[in-house]
C-alpha cells in the first residue's frame, strides 16, 4: 500500500468528480482537493437526484404511498417496502399470515442476492475487470425472472400489502428457486476463483481504506461496512422482526476494516441468504396471503412508531408518526446508504484517487437511496 | 535507383495498409473476443460475423464533427492522435514478416522500432497535456512514468537478446533460430543462447509490451472508473479513431517484437505451409492472449505498476543481462 506523502496545501487543485463520473454509480458528486494524485481533502455533494419521498409521503394515503418505497432502492427495492408495511401493520395492528410472511422473507432475500450481485459486477468493474460485472448479471437475470412472474416487474416490485402480498406464488416458481441455489452456489465458487483469489484484485484490496469501529459507530454505518470492520449487528438477528426468528443462518462478520473485508462479507451473505431460501422454501406452509379481513381503509391510531429491518444496504428504519388520519403526519426513512456514504470524506483523506474510488465501490452506494 | 524508390513507396504503402487494417480489424477481435468471454453475441449485425462493423465505425467517426474545446493547445492537440498513429505505422517499415517480405532489412532495426515506440508516449503527453482536462492531465502523467518505467526493463531484456544474437538486425536474429523449433530464443538449452533464464525474459519482454501499449491490466492512462477516459476525454470523431487505431497498431508492433525477439519469427516448427503464415499465426496467437488478458484480469493501481517496474522487473532483468553476458564469455 502507499503511504501518504507529505502534503503541501498551497500546492492542490480542485477535481470535481461527478455528478456523472462512471465511478459514481449514478449521480453523485465529489469535490476533491488533489495534489497530485492523492486526496488532501473531499467533500461529497448530495441531493442530484432528490424526489422529495418523505414529503410526498405526508401527502398521500398508505396505499398510495407503497409504490413508492421501492423507488427508494432500484436494486433492492423489496427490503424497502417490507420496512414500510411491516411498520403500518405494526401501527395499525394488522395480522399478518404466516405463508405471506415466509413468502415475504424468500423475495426479499432473493432480492438481497441479486443486488449483492450486481454491486460485487459494478464493484469489479470499477477496479477496471470487466467480465464479471456480465456473469452477475446473468445470474440476477434469474432472480429478475423468478421475481417477475410472480410480482409482475422485475426491478421496482409493488409486491407487499399491507397485511400480506399481492400475488401467491405458484410451483413454478418454488421450482425455478429450487434451481436457483445449486446454480448459485456454482457461480459463487467461480467468482472465488475469478475475482477473489486473483492477485491484481486482492493486493488493491488489502489494507485500502481501514475503518475502525469507532468511525463506522460515529457515523452510524451498518451492513457489509460495519460488518467488515468487526462489528456484529444484522437488524435480522438483533431486533427479529418477521419470521426471521426461524431461520438458521450465520452473520458473516470480519475484523479486517477493508475493502476486502467489505468484499468478504458481501459475497458471504449471499450464501447465507441462500440459506434462508432454502430453508424458507422448506418451511413454507399452505394457507391464505391475505388476512381474512382485509384492511380496507389504513388508519393507524394516533402514535410513533419505527420499524428498522436489514435491507440489502443496511439498517433501513422507518419512522411513522400518525395523527390518527388516514395521511401520515410524518413518515421519516433512515437510509443505510446515507450513513455509510459520509465515511467517505473522512476515510479517503491522503489516499490515491484509485484507492477512494475503490473504496468507494466498496461502499455499495445506491445515489438515490440517499437522496430519496 | 527509381525503381528502388518505387519499390520502397510499395513498401511503405503495403505496411500503411496492414497496420491499418490490423487496427481496424483488432478492435473488431477485441470486441467479438470479449463478447466471446462475457457469453454475449458482440457486433453481429453488419455483414456476415459483423465483418463491416470496422469500416462503417470509420465513417461515423469521420462524420462527426470534429470539436476542439475552447483553451487547448490547437497545435498540440491536433499533432497528439496522429502522433499516435505515426510512429506505429512507421515501424512496420522495418519489421520482416519472412525472409522475402520486409519493405526495408536495416541493421538497427531494433534500435529504429523503440525509437519511434518512445514517440507514442510522447503523444500520450501531448494529448493529455493539451486538452485542458484535469482528468487528461493526470492521465497523462501516469501514462508517461509508465513508459519511462517499462521501457528500461524492456530495452535490457532486448539488449539480452541482441547480446546472444551479436546483431541488431531483426533479420539476422530470426535466421539464428530458424534450425528448429527448439532454437527459439524462447527455449533455453538448444539455441545459441544456452540461457536458463530465456523464458523468464521472454516473460518481462511480454509483461513490460503490455505495459508499453497501455494494456490491461496496465491500462492506467485510460482507467475509466477513475480517469473518465484518460487522455483522449477530450478528443471525439476522428481524432479519437486514430487513438484507437494507434493502440491496436502499437499492440501488433509488441506482439511483432515479441515473435521475432523470441517465438523464431517466421521459423516453423513443421514446415507446412510459407514461413510467413507461420509469423501471422504466432502473432495472433499473441494478440489473443492480450485481449484475453484484458477481458479476465482488474486493473493494478499505478503505485503497484511502478513498484514491478522498479522493484521486480527491472532488477531481475538486470541480473538476466549480467547472467546472459557471463554465459556468453563462459560458452
Amino acid at each position: 500500500m502507499s503511504s501518504p506523502i507529505q502534503l503541501q496545501p498551497d500546492e492542490t487543485f480542485v477535481l470535481n468528480v461527478g455528478p456523472q463520473h462512471p465511478a459514481t454509480h449514478g449521480v453523485l458528486r465529489v469535490k476533491m482537493e488533489m495534489n497530485g494524485e492523492y486526496i488532501v481533502n473531499a467533500e461529497t455533494v448530495i441531493g442530484y437526484i432528490h424526489r422529495m419521498h418523505e414529503k410526498m409521503g405526508e401527502n398521500k394515503t398508505y396505499p398510495q404511498y407503497l409504490m413508492n418505497l421501492s423507488r427508494m432502492d432500484y436494486l433492492g427495492a423489496m427490503g424497502y417496502s417490507h420496512g414500510h408495511v411491516l411498520v403500518v401493520e405494526k401501527a395499525s395492528g394488522i395480522e399478518v399470515p404466516e405463508r405471506a410472511e415466509y413468502i415475504r422473507a424468500i423475495m426479499v432475500e432473493l432480492n438481497r442476492i441479486s443486488s449483492h450481485l450486481f454491486w460485487f459486477g459494478a464493484f469489479v468493474m470499477d477496479l477496471g475487470g470487466f467480465s464479471p460485472l456480465m456473469y452477475a448479471l446473468q445470474d440476477r437475470e434469474h432472480i429478475l425472472d423468478m421475481l417477475e412472474a410472480v410480482t409482475g416487474s422485475r426491478l421496482t416490485y409493488c409486491y407487499f400489502r399491507f397485511g400480506g402480498l399481492y400475488n401467491d406464488v405458484d410451483d413454478e416458481f418454488v421450482d425455478a428457486a429450487r434451481r436457483f441455489i445449486p446454480r448459485m452456489r456454482k457461480s459463487l465458487i467461480k467468482y472465488e476463483k475469478l475475482v477473489t483469489g486473483n492477485i491484481i484484485f486482492r493486493k488493491r484490496l488489502e489494507g485500502n481504506a481501514l475503518l475502525s469501529k469507532e468511525t463506522c459507530r460515529k457515523y452510524g454505518a451498518t451492513s457489509a461496512v460495519a460488518r467488515g470492520s468487526g462489528i456484529n449487528y444484522d437488524v435480522r438477528k438483533n431486533e427479529p422482526y418477521s419470521v426471521y426468528p426461524e431461520f438458521d443462518f450465520d452473520v458473516p462478520v470480519y475484523h479486517e476494516g477493508d475493502s476486502l473485508a467489505r468484499y468478504m462479507v458481501r459475497m458471504d451473505e449471499i450464501e447465507q441468504s441462500l440459506r434462508i431460501i432454502e430453508q424458507g422454501l422448506d418451511k413454507l406452509p399452505d394457507g391464505p396471503i391475505m388476512p381474512a379481513k382485509k384492511p380496507k381503509l389504513i388508519k393507524p391510531p394516533a402514535g410513533d412508531y419505527y420499524q428498522a429491518v436489514e435491507t440489502a444496504r443496511g439498517n433501513f428504519g422507518v419512522r411513522l408518526v400518525s395523527d390518527g388520519t388516514k395521511i401520515p403526519y410524518r413518515l421519516k426513512l433512515r437510509s443505510p446508504t446515507f450513513s455509510n456514504m459520509h465515511l467517505f470524506d473522512e476515510t479517503c483523506r491522503g489516499m490515491m484517487i484509485m484507492d477512494a474510488l475503490a473504496f468507494m465501490g466498496s461502499l455499495d452506494l445506491v445515489i438515490p437511496e440517499i437522496d430519496r | 535507383m527509381s525503381l528502388t524508390l518505387l519499390n520502397v513507396i510499395i513498401a511503405v504503402v503495403i505496411a500503411i495498409a496492414f497496420a491499418a487494417l490490423n487496427a481496424a480489424y483488432l478492435v473488431w477481435a477485441e470486441r467479438r473476443g470479449a463478447a466471446r468471454i462475457q457469453r454475449r453475441p458482440g457486433p453481429n449485425i453488419n455483414g456476415p460475423f459483423g465483418l463491416l462493423q470496422p469500416p462503417l465505425d470509420g465513417i461515423k467517426l469521420m462524420a462527426k464533427q470534429l470539436i476542439i474545446p475552447g483553451g487547448v493547445d490547437k497545435i498540440l492537440f491536433i499533432a497528439a492522435p496522429v502522433l499516435a498513429m505515426f510512429p506505429a505505422i512507421m515501424s512496420f517499415v522495418t519489421i520482416p514478416f519472412s525472409d522475402t517480405i520486409v519493405a526495408k532489412n536495416m541493421d538497427v532495426g531494433i534500435l529504429m522500432i523503440f525509437a519511434f515506440a518512445s514517440m507514442g508516449g510522447m503523444s500520450l503527453l501531448f494529448a493529455g497535456w493539451s486538452s485542458r482536462n484535469k482528468y487528461a492531465m493526470m492521465s497523462s502523467i501516469r501514462a508517461v512514468s509508465q513508459a519511462v518505467a517499462y521501457e528500461i526493463p524492456m530495452l535490457i531484456t532486448t539488449i539480452t537478446v541482441v547480446m546472444i544474437a551479436g546483431s541488431m538486425n531483426l533479420m539476422e536474429i530470426v535466421h539464428q533460430q530458424s534450425s528448429s523449433i527448439l532454437h527459439w530464443n524462447i527455449f533455453p538449452l538448444l539455441g545459441n543462447s544456452h540461457n536458463l533464464l530465456m523464458p523468464f525474459s521472454f516473460l518481462i519482454f511480454f509483461v513490460c509490451t503490455l505495459a508499453e501499449t497501455n494494456r490491461a491490466p496496465f491500462d492506467l492512462g485510460e482507467a475509466e472508473s477513475e480517469l473518465v477516459a484518460g487522455f483522449h476525454t477530450e478528443y471525439g470523431s476522428m481524432g479519437f479513431g486514430l487513438f484507437f487505431m494507434g493502440e491496436y497498431a502499437n499492440i501488433v508492433i509488441g506482439s511483432c517484437m515479441t515473435t521475432i525477439l523470441f517465438l523464431g519469427g517466421w521459423g516453423c516448427p513443421f514446415g507446412l505451409f510459407p514461413g510467413v503464415w507461420w509469423f501471422l499465426l504466432k502473432l495472433y496467437i499473441l494478440i489473443a492472449t492480450i485481449i484475453w488478458i484484458r477481458w479476465t484480469f482488474p486493473r493494478t493501481t499505478i503505485y503497484g505498476l511502478l513498484n514491478l517496474s522498479w522493484k521486480i522487473l527491472i532488477p531481475l532483468s538486470l541480473f538476466n543481462l549480467l547472467f546472459t553476458a557471463g554465459l556468453i564469455k563462459v560458452f
